[in-house]
């Protein structure tokens, strides 16, 4: 069974360990591969945030990310994952030492599909392509934010808003 | 006075949100004139849209030193200026980070960086940062490419492969000056592309 969910892992992208720490990043070559994981029919609200290790505004924004994903203060499931935009070259050597460093437990996914004209849109028609950037979805709504937060506190207004909203 | 300080920092916020509130949507769509600008060039010169005045049309980029997409594209900027300016189409850069925010986007900086690179168009500097937000350039880099009336044809990337030019398949720039050139539409008009968000207190 193992090994078939590996196989399966496998076949849509692959998951990239560093020696160091049991961290894992799930690397998608084309987005066509995750297009279908950006939306749901669950319960969950999604939280999805766009970044890259050179985007000095997206590294310091992780923590806020990561204290929402471990925070039991909304009465809603939430899930964050963090899609880095990084070359997945860089996987090991950059993406992994800093997500280690800055102790991130969230989910994490590597896309490295360049054409970007092909899949911005598909993300949000109100993303011009500048990161950081934040796309909020449940079931029945979706929202989009082209800028960086300051504080968790004012990430933390932004995720009640949309889940009173 | 302990209400004046609150009553004041009430006020501020106010006007904070009036500015933030500037929807980074704004700016030009293709069809609209561009409005033409003054600004420092890295040899200390202002520099204008309309100094050009054999210009068939322009190419302006917002780039900046330190965005990595930004500096990955700079032979290619270099390139298009070659292939293009004498036919017409200059290129002009524009620098439209706060330094205070990202000090290796300084005016002192970038001509230490166009040195390094021999750029041979001008480097200006958007230092009251009014030129992007008039535009609508929210990212580096992020290209218009306008008409000898200055009306915007392109807006979006240079090609489609940022990382590697070797795997480019489709040069948007080069297609948008050709089809200026030839009297015709570009097509794509528009095109996207991931690129650093631009720096600034404002936003």
């Amino acid at each position: 069974m193992k090994f078939i969910f590996s196989l399966l892992l496998t076949s849509v992208g692959f998951v990239a360990f560093s020696q160091t720490s049991d961290k894992n990043v799930r690397v998608f070559d084309k987005f066509d591969q995750m297009e279908s994981m950006l939306s749901t029919d669950s319960d969950t609200t999604y939280i999805i945030n766009f970044w890259a290790t050179w985007c000095k505004p997206c590294v310091k924004e992780l923590p806020y990310f990561e204290e929402l994903n471990s925070s039991d203060e909304f009465e809603k499931p939430l899930k964050v994952v963090l899609i880095s935009l990084d070359d997945k070259k860089l996987v090991n050597r950059k993406v992994i030492p800093l997500l280690t460093k800055k102790n991130i437990q969230s989910e994490v996914w590597l896309l490295d599909d360049t054409r970007y004209n092909e899949w911005i849109d598909k993300v949000s028609t109100d993303w011009s392509g500048a990161i950081p950037a934040t796309l909020l979805f449940d079931k029945n709504k979706r929202q989009f934010e082209e800028a960086d937060f300051s504080s968790y506190n004012e990430l933390q207004n932004f995720i009640s808003k949309f889940l009173e909203g | 006075m302990r209400q004046i300080t609150i009553l004041s920092f009430l006020l501020i916020s106010f006007f904070s949100l009036e500015i933030l509130a500037t929807d980074p949507g704004d700016g030009y769509k293709v069809g609209d004139i561009a409005t033409d600008f003054s600004l420092k060039n890295i040899d200390g010169e202002m520099v204008s849209l309309s100094d050009f005045e054999s210009a068939e049309g322009y190419i302006v980029i917002f780039t900046c030193n330190t965005c990595p997409w930004a500096v990955k594209y700079e032979d290619r900027i270099i390139d298009l200026h070659k292939k293009f300016s004498n036919d017409g189409f200059p290129v002009i850069a524009i620098n439209p980070n706060d330094p205070s925010i990202k000090p290796g986007d300084s005016f002192s900086e970038m001509k230490v960086r166009a040195s390094e690179k021999g750029f041979e168009f001008p480097y200006v500097f958007d230092e009251k940062q009014e030129v992007f937000p008039a535009y609508g350039a929210t990212k580096t880099p992020h290209v218009y490419v306008l008409d000898k009336e200055r009306m915007v044809k392109y807006i979006g990337a240079i090609d489609d492969s940022p990382r590697d030019p070797e795997s480019v398949s489709i040069n948007y720039i080069e297609n948008a000056v050709e089809s200026i050139r030839m009297g015709k539409t570009p097509d794509p008009a528009t095109t996207k592309a991931i690129g650093c968000s631009i720096k600034s207190k404002k936003a």
